[in-house]
C-alpha cells in the first residue's frame, strides 16, 4: 500500500543571514503491504509527522518518490487523497458544528450523495460506539470520544488505508484502551491497512505487526516488535538480596550468565539471554551459595530499550528540540 | 465543472448551517453601518448641499458609502473564521480530500457574498425608510458592485488567514489597511470637499473609485464614467483578490 524510496523534506527557517535548512527527514524508505498495521515509532520532531504529511499529500517531498495505494504521491495526488483516510494528531471537525452533520459533508466531498454519506456515518457511528452523538457538537464531547469521531471522518468514504497521527495523545487510558480496540477492529474485522504514529512504546507494541523507527529523520529500525526485542541483549533478570554481605556472591553468579551486571545497593542486576531457560539453574546455583533472594524480576525488554540500544538514547529523553511549530 | 459547484456547495453548505445556527453575527456585522446611518446621516442633511456632488438627499449620498463599507470591512473579518478552523484541524482534514483545493475557498466565498447580500438588503432597506431616494436600477447595480468588492475582500481575507494562521498577525493588518481606506475612500465625507493634496492621495486609493460608483448608481446616473471606472477597480480588485486567494489554498505546502 505504501512505497516510500527516499523520501526528503527540508524546511527553510529563520531570516536573513540566520536562514538555515532544517532536514527533517533525510531519505525515509519505507514498504507498508495490504492489511498490515504499520507503528511508526519515534520521539517528537524525528519526523514522524513530515513523512506522514508527505505520504498524505500535503507536503511535497524535497526529494524522492513515494507510491501510496498505487499513486504517486507528487504527480497523482487527487487519486491518493481519493484512496486514503487521514486523522491528524490536531483533529478534522468543528468544535462549533454538530458531529453527524461534518461525517456527512466530509462524506460528500468524497464524492459520496448525501444519502451514501449519511448511512456509512450511521454506521461508523455504531462502530466507534458514538450512537447518540449524531447531533452533539465535538466542544461538548469527550476526548476520546472526539477522537473516534475523528477516526469516522477518516472512514467515511470506506479508504483501504488510513493514517493514525497520534490518536491517542492526551487521552485517559481507559479511554486509549478503547481507542486500541477499534483500531485492532479495523484491520481484523474490515481489512483496513493502517500507519499509525505513535510515541508510546506501549501502544506500537500493542497494535502494530511492524514497527518502523525514526530518529532524527532517519529510519533506524524496522521489524516486528519481537523481533526489535530479541535484538536487545536479552531479559533483564534483578535479584534483591536479603543482606549486604551477599551482594557480592550474587553478582559473581549472575555474571556468569551476563557480561553487564549492576549493583544498586542490595539489588544486583544484569541482561541474560533467554532468561526463562537460565533462571531456574541460577536460583539452584545462589541457594548452593547461600544466597536468600528477597525478590527475582525477570523483565522482557520493553521497545525503549530497543530505542536506547539503537541510538543510545532513551525515547523518554530524546525528545528533539520541536519543529512542529515550524513546519505549520 | 458540475463536480466543481459540488464541492463549492459542499462548503457553502456547511458554512452557512453554522452561521445559521449563530444568526448574531450578522446582526452585529450591520450593527456599525446602521448607527453611522442613524446617528451620523442627521448631521449630514444641512451639509449634503454644499458637497457638489449628484444628490441633495444626505441619504442618497451615505448609504453608497456606508454599503462599500461593509461590504469591505465585513469581509476583511471572513478570515478569522478560516483561523479558528484551521486551529482545530478542518482546513487540512479538507486539504485531504479529493476536493479542488480552490473549492475550499469559492464555497466560504459563497457564504460571505450571500451574507453580505443580506446586510446589504437590510440596509438599503433602511435607507430608504428614513428618507433615501434611489433608483432601482441604480441600486441594483451598486449592490451588485458591493457585492464584486465584497467577495475580493474575503478572498484576500481568507488568504491572509491561511498565509498567517494567527489572529495576532490578522488583526493589526486588517486595521493598518481599514484605516487608510476609510479615511480615503470618501465613505462618510466626500473628498472632494478636501484639499487639492488629499484628492490627489485619494486619486491612488482604488476603492475611491468603487464608492464614486455606487454612489453615482444610487444617484441615477448609472451610464457616468465613474461608475465604468469603478465597476472596472472592482472586477480588477476582485480578479486579483480570486488569484491570490486561490493559489494560497492550491499551494502545496499551506
Amino acid at each position: 500500500m505504501i512505497e516510500a524510496r527516499g523520501l526528503v523534506q527540508t524546511f527553510r527557517t529563520g531570516r536573513g543571514k540566520e536562514k538555515k535548512d532544517v532536514h527533517a527527514v533525510r531519505g525515509v524508505h519505507l514498504d507498508v503491504g495490504k492489511g498490515e498495521v504499520l507503528g511508526f515509532l519515534g520521539p517528537n520532531g524525528a519526523g514522524k509527522t513530515t513523512t506522514l504529511r508527505m505520504l498524505t499529500t500535503l507536503l511535497r517531498p524535497t526529494a524522492g518518490t513515494a507510491r501510496v495505494a498505487g499513486y504517486d504521491v507528487a504527480t497523482q495526488p487527487v487519486d491518493v487523497r481519493r484512496s486514503i483516510g487521514y486523522c491528524s494528531q490536531v483533529g478534522s471537525t468543528f468544535s462549533g458544528a454538530y458531529a453527524g452533520d461534518e461525517v456527512v459533508d466530509h462524506g460528500m466531498l468524497y464524492g459520496m450523495s448525501r444519502r451514501a454519506a449519511v448511512a456509512k456515518g450511521h454506521e461508523l457511528f455504531e462502530m466507534l460506539q458514538l450512537d447518540g452523538l449524531w447531533k452533539r457538537m465535538p466542544k461538548n464531547m469527550s476526548g476520546g470520544q472526539k477522537r473516534r469521531l475523528d477516526v469516522a471522518m477518516a472512514l467515511v468514504h470506506s479508504p483501504g488505508l488510513v493514517f493514525l497521527d497520534e490518536p491517542t495523545t492526551g487521552l485517559d487510558p481507559q479511554a486509549r484502551a478503547n481507542l486500541w480496540s477499534h483500531i485492532e477492529a479495523l484491520r481484523s474485522e474490515q481489512g483496513v491497512t493502517v500507519f499509525l504514529t505513535t510515541h508510546y512504546l506501549d501502544e506500537a507494541d500493542a497494535l502494530a505487526d511492524r514497527i518502523v523507527i525514526i530518529d532524527r529523520g532517519e529510519i533506524v529500525a524496522s521489524d516486528t516488535a519481537d523481533e526489535l526485542k530479541a535484538s536487545v541483549a536479552g531479559d533483564l533478570v534483578a535479584l534483591e538480596v536479603a543482606s549486604d554481605d551477599q551482594v557480592s556472591p550474587a553478582r559473581e553468579r549472575l555474571a556468569r550468565l551476563s557480561d553487564d551486571v549492576e549493583v544498586a545497593g542490595r539489588r544486583v542486576s544484569g541482561r541474560v539471554a533467554r532468561a526463562g531457560k537460565a533462571v531456574p539453574g541460577l536460583l539452584r546455583e545462589l541457594e548452593g551459595a547461600c544466597v536468600s533472594l528477597e525478590s527475582i524480576e525477570v523483565v522482557r525488554p520493553t521497545l525503549d530499550d530497543v530505542f536506547l540500544t539503537l541510538t543510545g538514547r532513551s525515547l523518554r529523553d530524546a525528545d528533539a528540540p520541536s519543529l512542529e511549530g515550524e513546519k505549520q | 465543472m458540475t463536480r466543481y459547484l459540488r464541492e463549492c456547495s459542499v462548503v457553502f453548505r456547511r458554512q452557512l448551517r453554522m452561521n445559521l445556527r449563530n444568526p448574531a453575527w450578522v446582526l452585529i456585522g450591520i450593527l456599525q453601518p446602521v448607527l453611522y446611518l442613524l446617528l451620523f446621516g442627521p448631521l449630514l442633511k444641512p451639509l449634503v448641499g454644499s458637497f457638489g456632488v449628484g444628490t441633495d438627499n444626505a441619504y442618497t449620498f451615505l448609504v453608497p458609502g456606508l454599503l462599500v463599507q461593509l461590504g469591505m470591512f465585513g469581509a476583511f473579518f471572513a478570515g478569522f473564521s478560516l483561523i479558528a478552523e484551521w486551529r482545530e484541524g478542518v482546513i487540512e482534514a479538507e486539504r485531504v480530500t479529493p476536493a479542488a483545493r480552490s473549492a475550499l475557498l469559492v464555497g466560504r466565498l459563497w457564504r460571505d457574498v450571500l451574507q453580505l447580500f443580506v446586510q446589504a438588503m437590510i440596509l438599503v432597506g433602511l435607507g430608504y425608510a428614513v428618507g433615501m431616494r434611489g433608483s432601482v436600477g441604480g441600486v441594483v447595480l451598486g449592490v451588485l458592485i458591493t457585492l464584486l468588492v465584497g467577495g475580493a475582500c474575503a478572498a484576500a481575507s481568507n488568504a491572509l488567514a491561511l498565509v498567517s494562521k494567527s489572529e495576532d498577525v490578522m488583526a493589526p493588518v486588517v486595521n493598518i489597511v481599514m484605516m487608510p481606506v476609510l479615511l480615503l475612500s470618501g465613505i462618510l465625507l466626500p473628498m472632494t470637499i478636501g484639499a487639492a493634496w488629499l484628492q490627489t492621495v485619494s486619486d491612488f486609493m482604488p476603492f475611491r473609485y468603487v464608492v464614486d460608483a455606487v454612489r453615482d448608481g444610487f444617484a441615477g446616473d448609472v451610464a457616468s464614467s465613474a461608475v465604468a471606472w469603478g465597476t472596472l477597480w472592482a472586477v480588477a480588485l476582485f480578479a486579483l483578490a480570486m488569484w491570490w486567494g486561490a493559489s494560497v489554498f492550491r499551494r502545496e505546502n499551506a
